[in-house]
């Protein structure tokens, strides 16, 4: 229940935001949102024990019975490490955008973006219905594109939000025909019991499709190479939401995606393959690439890329344990699954910290540009602190925890080349080295954080503002998080015991209970350990390719390292929207005539065609009734009236034919045993033609027709198959009566409603909600004629609507 | 009696397709007009015609002609004039901002 409720929390509070900011117009405002997350995070950390214990918590509410969708929530280890990422990192920004936000910017609108972000956040981890999981899904993609495009007078931003928008939602969508099939296999939409049911699906062919589709929604989302362009360009958001959304949270929702179905898809080949190899090159196409940026953020941006690559590629891993027949040495490469989970939460400490000292700097100095700064460590030496833990954790030195979590994801690497499933063979050692040259450029741009903005030559004149220290407000988000940067280093275990324990166990529901499954994190394993070798190596290697930087730069400009998929997009983008506009434009031409052409093909064709084609028309002439002479005659009347209309030479005379058109019905009503449509149809008819002649006074008198005879001969064809095929449905639907009529039912009207008329009890009683509904049709119809002609005569008074 | 109401429905529906597929406003309106009376005969039709007395309780009559396509015609036939007399003023307010009544010179801008 709790946690059903911290998922509308945050929604409630975005609803308030506005009437609160309308109080409070100032940037205080900032300490109400704030208690939005510190309480969920006070109440969902108030779980830990308990869940580390093994409990889990569901709550259901009951909800579209039929489709088997139902809100449920369900909190378990996995869901619990993401959610107090959501709320605890969400604290800490919302803190830090107190001070970064000036008072000019519309924060009412910031803060409600961002709480909507928090509870869709939520409700895509709590969720355990994939329907509503995509719901939520879906809602962080808007809210993203609402927080890039904050700033929406800018054009990047706006193409940022955009671009961003386009790459996540389609994969959305793919991952939502997975989720589908996954339903068509299994029958449920609830994880856990798609968990539970699987084994029994896994050789069904729908199994390999679904398995893919739901990869490319989590790829999309955690900008996997190719898909990762969106994010260098989303950097456009304000920084405390690029410090939130694009690294902490939302881009590890595909990583969750992919957790959540590790005891689904673990254990294939494909998956184990794809996952890992897509992981691993995006960990080395983002580090590679975030040596050569020169704006921070972008440089950050692309850092975030590779680790996020990093951790998909460990999950990817990990999942080789779920493979049957090889349980017994299987836990070793579970291990993978833990330095996952595990750097999952570094790097939301490490990465979190270093987009707030960007932040710092470019709010301070007007700049993040690295060639224009330098020798910042004697003005800002908080700052400076932080960006060395931050940067040192990030290239896996001691003593921070980025260390470990590198060192184990090293360890699993090592460990998979001994894997004897999916003829691992030569595929370990390639994923060993584009590895270690990942960690390398990770070393080199960590270092270029470090050193060239804070050591090296000041240079005053190339920055806008004055350089002194950020006030301290700004400081204390960062400092949290770098302290915890150093403090996880020193008591990795309690994170261990306390969070990833119970997260391992949700994510190897079948090894629960295995001894090993969750090591002891130490950070000696003795000189002689592969994961130190390599490190060592890393330290070596990156401190050369740093120092001498500007000798190999070069190759940067050789294909096929230059490829900008940027481009790619773009064109691809332009294509697409003339390509439509193009074909929108064959059809949608701006005349009447052509759309109403449209329709009564559309009709001619699906109709006439559907009688023709189940042979339907079957004709029953014996009901009739008989007719009499004078009903002869008005029907050859009317036929003349109705077919002098059209050749009619003057519209007076086209509007008398009209009249007898509504009379004679009249008759027929009369004929019919209807007097209240008789009347009706009377005074009606009457009023119309005097509304006709009325208007007639302002029209000019009608042209003669002059359309080439082709048009001609093809409306008159259109309009005889209209006709034609209305005769022949009807005749049809007499000559065969599927249904006792239900008209009987009103001839109690006299008990029922207490008339004698039934159609007046039917209009007033009966269906007096359709009569009220007609009598709103009227009041519009009314007010519309009313507006016209009113509006008419304020334009002769007082020439208004040319002003 | 009913082949005979179909086939002159058919026959209205005919004029008035022809009468909307033209160019002049006003003989668009007439064939939403003309439109509407063949969907009256239609329903009117459909129940079944002369098949008893009036829909009044009072006539004391062995049976009576069904009364639900009247009460729908009822609420159609209020409405279409509404309609009717909605597009006329339309035409109207057309004819004076734009000083035509063809359709075909009534067309959007190009990139709208």
């Amino acid at each position: 229940m709790t946690i059903s409720l911290s998922i509308f929390i945050p929604f409630l509070a975005a609803i308030f935001v506005p009437f609160l900011y309308k109080r409070i117009h100032s940037r205080k405002i900032g300490w109400f949102i704030l208690l939005v997350p510190l309480v969920l995070f006070a109440a969902l950390a108030s779980f830990i024990p308990s869940i580390a214990k093994g409990e889990t918590y569901t709550h259901t509410f009951r909800w579209i019975e039929s489709a088997g969708i139902h809100f449920t929530t369900y909190l378990d280890g996995l869901s619990l490490i993401f959610s107090l990422l959501i709320t605890g990192v969400g604290s800490l920004v919302i803190l830090y955008s107190i001070y970064y936000l000036s008072e000019r910017e519309s924060l009412g609108r910031f803060y409600v973006y961002l709480l909507l972000f928090m509870g869709a956040m939520l409700g895509v981890v709590f969720s355990d219905n994939l329907m509503v999981v995509y719901v939520f899904w879906e809602l962080t993609s808007i809210s993203s594109f609402l927080l890039i495009a904050f700033w929406y007078h800018r054009k990047k931003s706006r193409y940022g939000a955009q671009k961003s928008m386009l790459i996540t939602v389609s994969g959305g969508i793919a991952m939502l025909a997975g989720f589908i099939m996954l339903h068509t296999m299994t029958g449920t939409y609830s994880v856990r019991e798609i968990v539970a049911a699987i084994g029994q699906y896994t050789d069904e062919p729908l199994f390999f499709f679904a398995m893919l589709l739901i990869l490319l929604g989590a790829f999309t989302k955690s900008a996997q190479f190719p898909f990762h362009i969106w994010l260098p360009d989303a950097m456009e958001a304000p920084t405390p939401v690029s410090a939130y959304l694009h690294s902490a949270t939302m881009v590890k929702a595909g990583i969750y995606l992919v957790a959540r179905f590790t005891p689904i898809f673990g254990g294939e080949m494909t998956w184990f393959y794809i996952v890992s190899s897509v992981g691993i090159f995006t960990l080395f196409w983002g580090s590679f690439n975030a040596v050569k940026q020169t704006d921070l953020k972008a440089l950050l941006a692309y850092s975030t890329i590779s680790q996020l690559g990093l951790v998909m590629s460990l999950f990817g891993l990990g999942s080789a344990a779920l493979n049957e027949g090889h349980s017994a040495n299987s836990i070793i490469y579970a291990q993978a699954t833990f330095a996952a989970l595990f750097h999952l939460i570094n790097h939301s400490t490490f990465k979190g910290a270093l987009f707030m000292v960007v932040g710092i700097l470019d709010h301070e100095l007007g700049t993040r540009d690295v060639r224009r700064l330098g020798g910042l460590m004697a003005f800002m030496p908080i700052t400076f602190s932080i960006a060395l833990i931050g940067s040192f954790s990030m290239a896996g030195l001691p003593p921070f925890n980025g260390f470990l979590s590198k060192e184990m994801f090293f360890e699993s690497l090592v460990n998979v080349r001994n894997l004897d499933l999916f003829e691992v063979g030569a595929m370990g050692t390639i994923f060993l080295v584009v590895a270690w040259l990942a960690s390398v450029f990770t070393f080199v741009y960590s270092m270029i954080i470090v050193f060239q903005t804070f050591f090296g030559e000041f240079q005053p004149e190339r920055i806008e503002k004055p350089s002194r220290e950020a006030p301290f407000g700004m400081l204390v988000a960062p400092s949290i998080l770098a302290i915890f940067v150093v403090g996880i280093f020193f008591f990795p275990n309690s994170i261990g015991n306390y969070l990833l324990r119970p997260a391992m166990a949700a994510v190897y529901p079948t090894l629960a209970g295995a001894e090993g499954l969750t090591p002891q994190i130490v950070a000696w394993h003795g000189i002689t350990s592969p994961a130190l070798l390599m490190t060592i190596g890393v330290i070596i290697l990156g401190a050369v390719l740093y120092k001498f930087y500007r000798y190999w730069r070069g190759i940067y400009t050789i294909a096929p390292l230059n490829w900008n998929l940027d481009a790619a997009f773009n064109a691809n983008l332009i294509l697409l929207e003339k390509a439509s506009h193009f074909f929108t434009r064959l059809y949608m031409k701006g005349y009447l005539k052509d759309y109403i052409v449209y329709i009564f093909s559309f009709f001619i064709v699906v109709v006439g065609g559907a009688i023709l084609y189940t042979g339907s028309y079957t004709f029953d002439f014996s009901n009739d009734a008989p007719v009499t002479a004078n009903e002869y005659l008005i029907v050859l009347a009317m036929a003349v009236a109705g077919l002098s209309m059209l050749f009619a030479k003057s519209r007076m005379s086209a509007i008398i034919l009209n009249g007898v058109l509504g009379y004679s019905i009249a008759f027929f009503f009369v004929v019919f045993r209807a007097p209240d449509l008789a009347l009706t149809q009377a005074v009606v008819e009457t009023v119309t033609t005097a509304l006709f002649l009325l208007c007639f006074y302002f029209l000019p008198d009608w042209k003669k027709e002059r359309s080439p005879i082709g048009t001609k001969v093809l409306n008159g064809l259109i309009a005889f198959a209209a006709g034609t095929i209305v005769t022949v449905l009807a005749l049809t639907v007499q000559g065969n009566k599927m249904f006792e009529s239900i008209s009987v039912y009103f001839e109690d009207s006299y008990q029922l409603a207490g008339g004698k008329n039934i159609v007046n009890t039917i209009l007033g009683d009966f269906r007096a909600f359709d009569t009220m509904l007609e009598v709103v049709v009227l009041f519009i119809a009314g007010i519309g004629v009313f507006t016209l002609i009113k509006l008419k005569t304020r334009k002769e008074g007082q020439d208004f609507e040319d002003q | 009696m009913e082949t005979l109401m179909t086939i002159l429905v058919g026959f209205l529906v005919m004029i008035a397709v022809y009468l909307l597929l033209s160019r002049n406003l006003i003989r668009v309106i007439l064939g939403t007009a003309v439109l509407s009376h063949a969907a009256h005969l239609l329903l009117m039709t459909m129940g079944g015609l002369k098949k008893g007395s009036a829909p009044l309780l009072g006539e004391n009559a062995e049976s009576y002609t069904d009364a639900l396509p009247q009460a729908l015609i009822l609420t159609a036939i209020v409405i279409s004039f509404a309609v009717t007399a909605f597009l006329l003023v339309l035409a109207y307010r057309t004819y004076k901002k734009t000083g035509t009544d063809n359709l075909q010179e009534l067309r959007g801008f190009e990139d709208e």
